[in-house]
């Protein structure tokens, strides 16, 4: 789903550089302008971003109640990896045709951290241009994967954010390809948590897999609907639309790692250091997947 | 160096009108003059108009014989519903260049130039950030040519910018503009009976309120603030979110694939999608306003406030159609009342007093500038143009200061009528 976060916008249908003040002004607003973030309005079903608490606690007390405690049956541990306070990025692996991953972390935060915050899931910009969706993603905690999104959420909002940087490539990997990794990325997430100097928490999900294995990629079918891909599995498409919500009743554990800290201002501008954390957090992330598949007894009973 | 001697270009444009009126209240001001192809719309106290268009030579006399210091363009066009693509592009593109030639050259006297520009400048696109800042250039080249336009003249002004370095350059970009007075297709579609929608988007809407596009632009002209500004009023909402606030029903009436051709034949059956707005009722867009407001400037509303502000407005509206005369320049009358020795300062009308109430510590000074000058009759005849809150203020400055019965009676009637109407503002 989460797109690694694009390079910097194109700059060159900007007009030609407005005087000075337009240069000198990203090293400024980092510290000078998060006081002046817009103010909370109570009288708002919505925030600035999209999100409707609402429509979220609907979903939460419903589908998502009944996949987390009852379908799923997800076991958490190490929650308090996860900062109380402040923004972190959380970086997770990404499987399952319509990835469970991100609302059962979601969900694991609600549930068992002891200070519950909302979780901003970073997706492709897909999402937007497509109808239906782009009604119903941002309601749902959504954010576009935009490196300046991720860095107001982050550095000014000092929000939790999720992303994954297999991206698509995560979810639409065939079952035999199972817990292995795609690429993560350019390491883009790196970069955004060191310009925001918050921690990196790796976060391993098993069970996504065996949910709703992928044998196949229609590529007729995601032609004519225009889709990210369009994925064969058990249940999808010879149900209809609502076989996306076929999971098999695998059992689902959540790991969150250690996290990994950037206090130091400027880090993101060292590529190479940019890229050999990426690799660290992956080579991580596999660890923490082999581990626990190594010690799962059933796929369904854990 | 605060602006003594003004040039506003545009002065019959909403926005033109409104700025001057604002700028006659600041004794500060030593001249304020006015250019635009046609005559005024709304009355001025002093501001003077002359009729040039945006031939630069011309423009460049009047700037050199009045010693402009500061000149503010509310010029331009950013909905293609009010004109021809051809015009407007005429006036963005063209005229932009002629008033900054008429600006530039080293013994030019101008040391300020605010540029009113607006968000079209971003576009709206599926890659958008959420929060577009002023670094920030469009992802995408424009397709529509009123952004064309938008861009083309912010080139000129970039330009003009690292020309002339002598010059504080200042552009604002607004979001769309809600508000009771001013007219824009966003106001007109949101008139309608039901929100029209494509069908399957739900957009980021962000708004700014008329009044605080007018402080803004003033804010601009007191003082020192070169560089992009993003104008947005905080909070970002959905357009479901606006209808809501409106009271009425959302409509996907516009289909999500071949978006264009239905909006053509929309425009035909008289409802009017400009081909720039189709981009933002797709896709929206949001700013990051923080900017300008880490500038010193403070808005007056939100954007709820300014929907809710149209809302009540919009309520109001069938009721008011038949009030006050439009106001017609008259070229003698004008010269008149500012040149003939017969004119005495106590006959002219009432000094348009500043409408911008401050807070609710009100305590420390007048409500309404220079309110303590006023005589009670010019305090009367103000009293039916401020909103309820405005009025308590004032009613309880007066109360502490002055005294006066015949003023507090005015003010008391005033609330009356407008908790009678609903306490709708300007009723």
């Amino acid at each position: 789903m989460a797109d690694p976060p694009r390079t910097p916008l194109s700059v060159r249908e900007q007009p030609p550089g407005k005087g000075a003040p337009a240069p000198a002004l990203p090293a400024r607003r980092q510290d000078d302008l998060r006081r002046y973030l817009p103010g909370v309005e109570p009288e708002r079903q919505l925030t600035d971003w999209g999100r409707s608490e609402r429509v979220e606690s609907l979903l939460d007390r419903t589908l998502v109640e009944f996949y987390y405690r009852y379908w799923f049956r997800a076991e958490v541990e190490g929650i308090e990896n996860v900062p109380a306070g402040g923004g972190a990025l959380l970086v997770s692996n990404h499987s399952g045709a319509l990835p469970p991953d991100a609302v059962m972390i979601g969900k694991a935060l609600r549930e068992e951290h002891p200070h519950p915050r909302p979780l901003n899931i970073t997706v492709e910009h897909f999402f937007k241009g497509y109808p239906g969706f782009s009604m119903l993603i941002p309601k749902i905690g959504c954010v576009a994967a935009h490196p300046a999104n991720v860095h107001r959420l982050l550095y000014d909002e000092q929000q939790l954010v999720l992303v994954f940087p297999e991206g698509r490539k995560g979810s639409e990997k065939l079952y035999k390809d199972r817990y292995q990794l795609r690429r993560f990325g350019r390491g883009g997430f790196v970069e955004a948590a060191m310009r925001a100097q918050v921690p990196i928490v790796p976060v391993c999900v098993v069970g996504a897999e065996e949910a709703q294995p992928v044998f196949a990629q229609l590529k007729l079918l995601k032609k004519l609907t225009g889709l990210l891909y369009v994925p064969l599995t058990p249940t999808f498409p010879h149900l209809g639309p609502l076989g996306m919500l076929g999971y098999l009743p695998a059992k689902f554990k959540l790991r969150f790692l250690e996290p990994i800290h950037f206090d130091d201002e400027g880090m993101h501008e060292d590529k190479g250091l940019v890229q050999t954390t990426a690799h660290e957090v992956r080579a991580r992330i596999q660890d923490g997947l082999f581990d626990m598949v190594s010690k799962r007894g059933s796929v369904w009973f854990g | 160096m605060p602006s003594q001697r003004i040039l506003i270009t545009g002065l019959s444009t909403y926005w033109g009108g409104r700025l001057a009126q604002a700028l006659e209240a600041d004794p500060s001001i030593d001249a304020i003059i006015g250019v635009d192809n046609e005559e005024p719309s709304v009355e001025l106290e002093r501001t003077e108009y002359v009729k040039v268009g945006t031939q630069h030579a011309l423009l460049r006399r009047v700037v050199d014989a009045a010693e402009i210091d500061t000149v503010v363009d509310t010029r331009l066009v950013v909905d293609s519903a009010t004109t021809s693509s051809r015009k407007a592009h005429e006036n963005n593109v063209i005229g932009t260049m002629n008033i900054l030639a008429a600006c530039s050259g080293a013994d030019s006297t101008v040391r300020k130039v605010v540029f009113k520009s607006s968000s079209y400048f971003y576009g709206s696109g599926q890659d958008d950030p959420a929060f577009f800042d002023e670094s920030m250039g469009r992802p995408h080249p424009p397709r529509t040519p009123i952004e064309r336009d938008i861009l083309e003249a912010e080139a000129s002004v970039a330009e003009f910018a690292d020309t002339s370095p002598s010059v504080n350059v200042t552009v604002l970009r607004f979001a769309n503009v809600l508000g009771p007075r001013v007219r824009t297709s966003h106001i007109e579609l949101f008139s309608l009976p039901a929100v029209p929608m494509i069908l399957g988007f739900d957009p980021r809407y962000q708004f700014v309120h008329e009044d605080d596009v007018v402080h803004a632009l003033e804010h601009a002209t007191q003082r020192q603030l070169p560089g992009v500004y993003n104008v947005a009023a905080d909070g970002v909402l959905a357009l479901t979110e606006v209808a809501g606030l409106l009271g009425k029903p959302y409509a996907p009436i516009l289909p999500p694939w071949g978006t264009g051709i239905a909006a053509g034949v929309m425009r035909r059956i008289g409802l009017n999608f400009p081909s720039e707005m189709l981009a933002q009722l797709r896709f929206g867009r949001g700013l990051d306003n923080r900017r300008y407001k880490a500038a010193g400037f403070e808005y007056g509303y939100t954007s709820r406030e300014a929907v809710l502000a149209l809302a009540e407005h919009l309520r109001l509206h069938p009721l008011l159609r038949s009030s006050a005369e439009p106001y017609r320049y008259e070229r003698e009358v004008e010269e008149f009342l500012r040149w003939s020795p017969n004119v005495r300062n106590g006959t002219r009308r009432p000094a348009p007093v500043s409408r911008q109430v401050r807070g609710a510590g009100l305590t420390a000074g007048p409500p309404v500038d220079h309110y303590d000058d006023l005589r009670p009759d010019e305090i009367i005849s103000l009293t039916s143009s401020l909103e309820p809150e405005a009025l308590r203020a004032l009613r309880e400055y007066e109360n502490g200061h002055h005294g006066r019965a015949a003023v507090i009676e005015a003010i008391d009637s005033a609330l009356a009528r407008s908790q009678a109407s609903g306490g709708a503002p300007g009723a």
